[in-house]
């Protein structure tokens, strides 16, 4: 039997993460919803969990926004699937949030990681 | 971006894929099939609910609270039906009057005549010394036509009657004789058979005759055999060779059943002074209307080198045939479109603040929609839902409301209206009235949305809510309110005193000094077959046994014969020279009336001078005439006119004639125009085939009428006889009567319909505004106010307002007054007395409104006033 993670140690996705990951992993290559998904949570260590109810409504917000296109095409063990791909507009926009988010993370981790450092405000300015 | 969703179907079809690759990977791992579809499924979660958030992620959410603005606005219309009704059925009103007449407007003048290119078609027509336009003779038709440079070509036709000869007896029936080319000039080809050729416009060409669509129809039951058949009109057998398509009418001449070809064989088509014919061209192209003016001018100068008497100050006139059928009616419609707008306008002021109070009554349900979070947006799309929802039930009455008064319109024109603008026919709600009632709708739609979102604009929620919407933005709308009042009072004396004055002008005219008696006379117009009576002796012969057989009828007082009644027209005219007299070419035009000896007394004229003649001057007796005191005071002024002699411009011997007697002016031309110089000629010396009988009644002259008619089928069943009525319907008949009345009735209309809704505009403003002010006049009670000058405060409020109307107004009426001008007749357009009638009127309208609200103000309990928060 295959390892699985218990379903207990997953965390569920921050608001507005899913977006970010969505990009990421299509600026990999175009693939269909099922492989966003195993991507995410097998590059996440499996430790986010995907609901994929909101990964669909996230694409089709996407596709909206014009970041991704959709077309249906098959599959590596030919079947049928829509694939997403990255436009030009989603990869400025990944790039932008990236550096947003690592921005945040870092901030987060000096916070969180020093709680008994003072002087950490007058460090990040 | 919404119609490029994707369908339900794809997502579903994406899932599936989804839990397809899924089960594939889990498979690649090492699960049975069974269990890799089964985890894969739990895994993914419910597929229901992410088709189910895809869906209503999807759905159009304006479309749904559109349609729940609408159900809601409906909802509160329902629960307000006394506003909802109000406004709808103004707008309505309003909306319906505006398309009613726009759709005559419509037929007269925006849609083109029933011809080829119409633009091209001209009426040409000679003109005397004076300007006045006068029929063309049948040689300078031809001169005309022969040397003219501008035309492509150019038709003559004139009006006249056929006796029908039917197996159950003669009817007279209209009829119009038509150069051969008349059908191909206006570009009209005959629905059945075929057209007149040149060939046969010659005398003693065949007896040949069109029918109109309607005589084809009525006549003939359409039957397709008719071409070929004869019909006998004044006793001779005519063949029809065609039938006129259902789409032609022609409004110069009568709405006539039988089309002729015009064979030269009358006297008076080889006289060149003999003017007897209307002529229709039509342009060469590139040639312009003047240019084509300047050519007949120049030809009619010609003409008048050539033939100095008969052609003697001949001038031409050519006006675009549309500007000849339409131009007398234009100013009317045009006026009457005008009306319909103004109280268009004083409907929609009255809905506007109709809609300032209802927006004000809901402040606060705005205000706790807003608190419960309904963006202002939303909310604002409320307002315009129900200002929309009102417009398009309003527009939707409008043109029911619109088909109906057409229905009645139609019905109030006379017949004898139609037979001369058969256009006015043609009113329907067709295209162009969808789209004008759609351009209505569309501005009320506007100004309807605008009102309240202003309105919502203006005010403050949290405001609202605190004070009970009693914040500065209600002093504004007041202040609003009160300016809409204003200019919908001053639209109403616009149209009180247009509707003043044309009933004023129409009284006039109905009044005129005729200078006879109109009532207990009875007429009737009896017409002699040619072919029966040949001779003036016969003609003189059937009129004498026809007045002794009618003088003996019962409750006749006076019987007496005219060729044409009194009070009509200034038509059937005479030139006319004074015999001693240095003559310079200028004839005098006086009036021609052939009337047997007992006419004067019979409609109780006064004999000034001299005598009347009798009935035994006949031909065989010197020539004889009666003038009027007209003609007597312009050509014979300080003397004594009887015994001059007149003769015709050339003196010929056989026209001298010498004056007798003369008669006190009466109205025997046009009602609205000023006496003319007037002949009287005996009947017995030159009679008519065609002419009145006049009769003079004890008893209501309206019952001899079968009479009369049985009398003359009785002595000979082949005279026609026509048109029998009363002097006074035949007054009221006259064409300019007719008008004056129309318009007279339709604007006085919308003046009450004005009086009316501003009326209550004004009581819907100082209600409110006591409403409003409750806790004010509250306030001033308890402070030792008395009820009698609250009553007297509320009052000078509304006679404030009523009085800028009402000044605003007699400046705008004074303006519009002058474009009334042309309609008005015996009135001024600044007529006082019409003014102080409707400053009056509405001074009197004003105070009933507001009255009961300044009651309603004075009867308030202070104790009651102080707590109303």
């Amino acid at each position: 039997m295959p390892t699985r993670k218990n379903p207990d140690d997953r965390l569920a996705l921050l608001q507005g993460t899913l977006d970010l990951l969505i990009l990421k992993t299509l600026a990999l290559g175009p693939t269909h919803g099922q492989g966003i998904a195993r991507l995410i949570q097998r590059q996440s260590e499996e430790v986010f969990f995907v609901d994929h109810g909101s990964l669909y409504l996230a694409l089709q917000r996407l596709e909206d926004r014009k970041w991704i296109t959709a077309k249906w095409g098959a599959s590596e063990n030919n079947r049928k699937a829509r694939f997403y791909t990255l436009t030009a507009k989603g990869r400025d926009h990944l790039v932008e949030k990236t550096s947003e988010w690592q921005r945040l993370a870092r901030a987060m981790g000096l916070v969180l990681g020093v709680v008994d450092s003072p002087e950490l405000g007058g460090e990040e300015a | 971006m919404f119609w490029r969703r994707r369908s339900s179907k794809d997502f579903a079809e994406e899932i599936r894929s989804h839990l397809d690759l899924e089960a594939d990977e889990l498979r690649r791992e090492g699960f049975s099939a069974d269990e890799a579809r089964r985890r894969a499924r739990v895994e993914f979660g419910s597929v229901q609910s992410a088709e189910e958030r895809f869906h209503l992620r999807n759905r159009a959410l304006w479309v749904e609270s559109f349609l729940r603005d609408v159900k809601f606005s409906v909802r509160q219309l329902f629960k307000n039906p006394g506003f909802a009704l109000t406004a709808i059925l103004v707008l309505a009103l309003g909306i319906g009057a505006g398309v009613a007449i726009f759709a005559f407007v419509d037929a007269a003048l925006i849609k083109p005549l029933p011809y080829a290119d119409p633009a091209r078609l001209v009426r040409i027509t000679e003109s005397e010394a004076d300007r006045h336009l006068v029929n063309i003779s049948y040689l300078d038709y031809l001169d005309w036509k022969r040397l003219n440079t501008v035309l492509s070509s150019m038709d003559v036709f004139s009006g006249g009657n056929f006796l029908l000869n039917t197996p159950s007896g003669t009817e007279p029936v209209p009829a119009v004789h038509v150069s051969a080319g008349f059908f191909r000039t206006l570009g009209v080809t005959p629905a059945l058979g075929r057209d007149f050729y040149p060939s046969e416009q010659v005398p003693g060409g065949p007896h040949i005759v069109m029918l109109s669509y309607g005589a084809w129809e009525r006549r003939f039951g359409l039957r397709q055999d008719v071409i070929g058949t004869s019909v006998r009109l004044d006793g001779v057998s005519y063949s029809v060779i065609g039938v006129l398509p259902k789409s032609f009418q022609f409004a110069l001449a009568n709405q006539a059943d039988f089309w002729t070809i015009l064979q030269p064989v009358s006297d008076c088509e080889k006289h060149r002074d003999c003017h007897n014919l209307y002529a229709v061209g039509r342009l060469k192209d590139g040639v312009s209307v003047r240019q084509a003016l300047a050519n007949m001018e120049s030809i009619a100068q010609q003409l008048e080198r050539q033939y100095p008497v008969t052609n003697h100050g001949r001038g031409a006139s050519v006006v675009p045939l549309s500007e000849a059928i339409v131009g007398e009616i234009r100013p009317i419609l045009l006026i009457l479109l005008a009306g319909a707008g103004l109280l268009l306008l004083i409907a929609c002021v009255n809905v506007s603040s109709l809609l300032v109070v209802h927006t004000e009554h809901r402040k606060r349900e705005i205000a706790v929609r807003g608190a419960l979070g309904a963006s202002r947006a939303r909310i604002a799309a409320q307002f315009v839902t129900e200002g929309l929802v009102l417009v398009i039930a309003g527009g939707l009455g409008g043109l029911l409301f619109a088909a109906g008064a057409m229905q009645v319109l139609t019905l109030l024109i006379s017949n004898q209206a139609t037979a001369r603008m058969p256009y006015l026919l043609g009113a329907n709600l067709s295209t162009h009235e969808l789209e004008f009632a759609g351009i209505l709708v569309l501005l009320a739609a506007v100004l309807f949305t605008a009102t309240p979102l202003l309105h919502l604009l203006s005010s403050d929620i949290r405001e609202a809510l605190a004070d009970g919407g009693r914040a500065a933005a209600g002093t504004l709308w007041r202040r609003m309110g009160r300016r809409l009042v204003v200019i919908e009072l001053a639209t109403t004396v616009v149209l009180l005193s247009a509707a003043g004055l044309l009933g004023k002008s129409l009284y006039r005219l109905l009044h005129v000094d005729l200078g006879f008696q109109v009532d207990h006379l009875a007429t009737l117009v009896v017409r002699l077959p040619d072919v029966a009576f040949p001779t003036d002796a016969q003609q003189v012969a059937f009129a004498h046994s026809l007045l002794d057989r009618v003088e003996n009828l019962p409750g006749v007082r006076a019987v007496a014969i005219t060729t044409m009644l009194p009070a009509t027209c200034d038509c059937n005219t005479d030139w006319l020279r004074i015999v001693g007299r240095p003559y310079n070419g200028d004839h005098i035009t006086a009036l021609e009336r052939h009337v047997s000896s007992g006419f004067f007394s019979t409609i109780h004229a006064t004999l000034l001078a001299g005598r009347y003649f009798t009935d035994a001057e006949d031909a065989s007796k010197p020539k004889i005439v009666l003038i009027n005191r007209a003609f007597a005071r312009l050509y014979f002024p300080g003397e004594d006119a009887v015994g001059k002699i007149l003769g015709d411009p050339t003196l010929s011997p056989s026209s001298l004639k010498q004056i007798v007697g003369v008669v006190d002016d009466f109205k025997d031309g046009a009602l609205d125009e000023q006496q003319m110089p007037s002949e009287y000629i005996p009947f017995n010396q030159n009679p008519a085939s065609d002419f009145n009988l006049v009769v003079r009644t004890a008893q209501d002259e309206r019952s001899i009428l079968p009479l009369l008619a049985a009398t003359v089928h009785e002595l000979n069943k082949d005279v026609g006889v026509e048109h029998g009525s009363t002097m006074s319907e035949v007054i009221n008949d006259v064409p300019t009567a007719n008008l004056h009345r129309t318009t007279a009735y339709l604007v006085g209309g919308f003046a009450a319909l004005a009086l009316i809704l501003s009326a209550i505009g004004l009581y819907g403003a100082i209600a409110y505004s006591v409403s409003r002010r409750t806790r004010e006049i509250g306030v001033r009670m308890a402070l030792g106010a008395h009820r009698s000058s609250v009553h007297r405060m509320v009052l000078a409020d509304a006679s404030r307002l009523a009085a800028i109307g009402i000044a605003g107004g007699l400046v705008c009426s004074l303006m519009a007054a002058r474009l009334l001008r042309g309609l008005l007749f015996g009135v001024r357009a600044w007529d006082l007395s019409t003014m102080m009638a409707v400053v009056t009127v509405l001074g009197i309208a004003a105070l009933l409104a507001s009255y009961v609200p300044a009651h309603r103000a004075a009867s308030v309990n202070p104790v009651d006033a102080l707590r109303t928060e």
